[in-house]
């Protein structure tokens, strides 16, 4: 196969991991919310989603029932841990920084201890893969990388970025998140926006933890490394300043980078030192870093982080 | 009619902002916060672990204190994290969400690594030491400074910067580990050099040398011009600007003191304890001095209490999860509900949730309004 075309096949559906996290956190902080808890959600809607297929396994049920069910057993997962983030951030005001690391903290915890209770052997996985690669895992080229949930994370991020443009969803949304008093005053619900895009945001992100163990990596062991594609998912809303349909084009560039060390070699065929490899694998931070400060050198309005950003708003409080 | 009105209009209840609450009441609040979590946690384990829950709480306490060794080992992880939680203290009170703590100790820690890899052998033991503790201390307030830089110049986001970093930092122990060990893997052994001496056990040193930092970094917070500068950029920008406090100097010194305090407790991992280092030596730390120091108030005195009690919960659990044969996350899980709940308690300490009246009384008032119309 076209070792180039390979290449950009496998990162696209990698960058898929990063989208769905991207999208559900841009959501999120279009309302004023720095959910740091995205890596945590992620590890949950992925343990939800197999906590599904794992008590579907068995009962024979037609596949698209099934791969629908673990889906929206991962988005239960993600809108329950949601729900907690902002029922302590939005409600009780808590500090958004400290309880989404406690999120994290909690998220990864709990994965670990329900994927250590399931022990599903590869076979089930597998079993689950074919599924998830519909309608291209009967073929041999390199399409058959691409599944079903490739085509839902682009949808999901088309949705969002026509939602929050478009639509006077959007707009309230966008108010909420720029000045939550002046929002107030035109009568929009703060409150009621917090929370409906906090656990929108946290049922799409934990999406990608589900798509990563069961459609990109197909293994039991995947649940280890999503925590640090929460991360990248985090830097990616940077990346992307904040605009779903840019994400699409910024998670391949993710993707791309994140196994570029081990594809260029090949590529261009030249012998390339062991050492690069971590440094390549650091270039999506890096680039990340690069662009938070030329966005904020260039103070571009349209491209800055929502105004009220990690401010709790107290309606008394002026 | 009216009276209808009126009552449809008022919610049910509304919050208002508390007037600070006696310290008593407000440690009540803890307490009764604390307890309500471990009843969970201990009711959670009977689903989760088949475990009851009076064996729950003595396997927690016995783990964490039930012998000489296990003290001691609280101790010196109480004493890491209380170091890191230090660190990142200056740059909260400040209000400048820096959660690159992890990578600052990370980069300190290589960079004593490093010292001690090429230099160890060459230069006495001493001297090493103390060159090590240097580049740490330096590398850490570089690692500190930069986003700082960009902070006070151009108002980036500090918290999303400060985030990447970290994972910077761990990029580049991955390279060097691989520089240093081109054929072994990324495995680097145990150090030869550079080993801080042992006095009285070998957990000593760490702890003196954390209770002392704790002294100087309260002294400095609260009793230096510096601290107070610090105090007031928190508070509010303007204040400070307005009496003529040079408030980017300020962002950049306090997050330099921050990622050198990082630097330090990045050596001191490396001196005194691991004598190596790996991608994931800080292992969370530095996540977690975030909460320590949060749930202090940042507040160097207190945070004693609160690194030895997140230690406590960390280790007890730990003792739970080989007890009863459960998975290693299970801590993970304990400390991050036990956080939640103290997380929430907050709220009733800052803020008073203040019922309708009832509607007996309500309709009185309205009765005795109308009448003065």
């Amino acid at each position: 196969m076209n070792p180039i075309l390979d290449f950009i096949i496998t990162a696209i559906p990698l960058g898929m991991t990063f989208l769905f996290g991207c999208v559900g956190e841009i959501l999120t902080e279009k309302a004023g919310h720095l959910n740091l808890g995205i890596p945590g959600i992620m590890c949950v809607g992925g343990a939800c989603g197999c906590l599904a297929l794992k008590m579907m396994y068995k009962t024979g049920m037609p596949w698209p029932l099934v791969v629908i069910i673990a889906i929206l057993a991962s988005l239960a997962g993600g809108v329950a841990m949601g729900l907690v983030y902002s029922f302590l951030t939005v409600t009780l005001k808590a500090n958004q920084n400290v309880t989404g690391l406690a999120m994290t903290t909690f998220g990864v915890g709990l994965t670990k201890f329900i994927m250590s209770k399931l022990s599903i052997k590869s076979i089930q996985y597998l079993y689950a893969l074919k599924f998830f690669r519909f309608p291209f895992h009967n073929r041999t080229d390199a399409l058959k990388y691409c599944g079903i949930m490739v085509f839902l994370g682009v949808a999901i991020a088309l949705a969002a970025a026509f939602v929050l443009a478009k639509t006077r969803v959007g707009l309230h949304l966008r108010a909420v998140g720029e000045n939550p008093a002046t929002a107030d005053a035109v009568g929009i619900n703060v409150t009621r926006y917090k929370y409906v895009a906090t656990l929108v945001g946290s049922g799409i992100a934990a999406l990608g933890g589900l798509f990563y163990i069961m459609d990109y990596a197909g293994s039991y062991e995947a649940y280890k490394s999503i925590e640090a594609f929460g991360w990248l998912a985090v830097a990616l809303v940077i990346f992307t300043v904040w605009k779903p349909h840019l994400s699409i084009i910024g998670a391949f560039i993710f993707g791309l980078l994140y196994i570029a060390g081990s594809r260029i070699p090949t590529l261009l065929g030249i012998e390339m030192d062991m050492s690069a490899t971590p440094l390549l694998q650091m270039l999506p931070y890096v680039v990340t870093i690069l662009v938070l400060i030329i966005s904020s050198v260039r103070k571009k309005r349209e491209n800055q982080p929502p105004a009220s950003l990690g401010v709790p708003y107290f309606r008394e409080e002026r | 009619m009216k009276t209808t009105e009126k009552r449809s209009r008022e919610p049910l209840f509304h919050v208002v902002k508390r007037d600070a609450l006696p310290w008593y009441k407000a440690m009540l609040i803890r307490v009764i916060a604390v307890a309500a979590a471990v009843l969970l946690c201990s009711l959670l384990s009977i689903v989760m672990i088949e475990a009851n829950p009076f064996e729950f709480v003595k396997t927690l306490v016995d783990g964490a204190v039930g012998s000489e060794r296990r003290l001691w080992k609280l101790a010196k992880d109480a004493a890491v994290l209380l170091c890191i939680s230090l660190a990142v203290t200056p740059a909260f009170r400040m209000k400048f969400w820096n959660i690159g703590a992890e990578g600052q100790t990370l980069i300190g820690a290589l960079a004593s690594v490093a010292v001690a890899v090429y230099l160890g052998g060459k230069i006495p033991e001493p001297a090493l030491l103390v060159l090590m503790a240097i580049a740490a201390i330096l590398a850490g307030a570089i690692w500190g400074g930069l986003p700082a830089i960009f902070k006070a110049k151009w108002n980036t986001n500090e918290t999303l910067f400060t985030l990447m970093m970290n994972y910077v930092a761990s990029g580049l122990v991955a390279y060097f580990l691989v520089v240093w060990r081109p054929s072994g893997g990324s495995v680097l052994g145990r150090l030869d050099f550079g080993h801080l001496p042992v006095i009285f056990h070998e957990y000593f040193l760490i702890i003196a040398i954390t209770i002392i930092l704790t002294a100087a970094v309260f002294v400095y917070l609260h009793y230096t011009k510096q601290g107070y500068e610090i105090s007031v950029v928190g508070e509010s920008e303007n204040t400070a600007r307005y009496i003529g406090i040079n408030v980017s100097k300020v962002i950049i010194r306090t997050m330099i003191v921050s990622g050198a305090i990082c630097g330090l407790a990045g050596f001191l991992i490396v001196g005194a304890l691991d004598h190596s280092i790996t991608a994931t030596t800080v292992g969370g730390l530095g996540f977690t001095a975030i909460m320590v120091s949060w749930l202090a108030k940042f507040n160097p005195l207190i945070m004693i209490g609160t690194s030895v009690f997140i230690t406590f919960l960390n280790q007890g659990s730990s003792q739970i999860s080989t007890n009863f044969n459960v998975d290693s996350s299970f801590p993970s899980m304990i400390v991050g509900v036990v956080l939640f709940f103290i997380i929430g308690c907050e709220f009733f300490i800052g803020y008073k949730v203040k019922f309708r009246e009832s509607t007996k009384s309500q309709s009185q008032e309205v009765v005795e309004n109308e009448s003065d119309s």
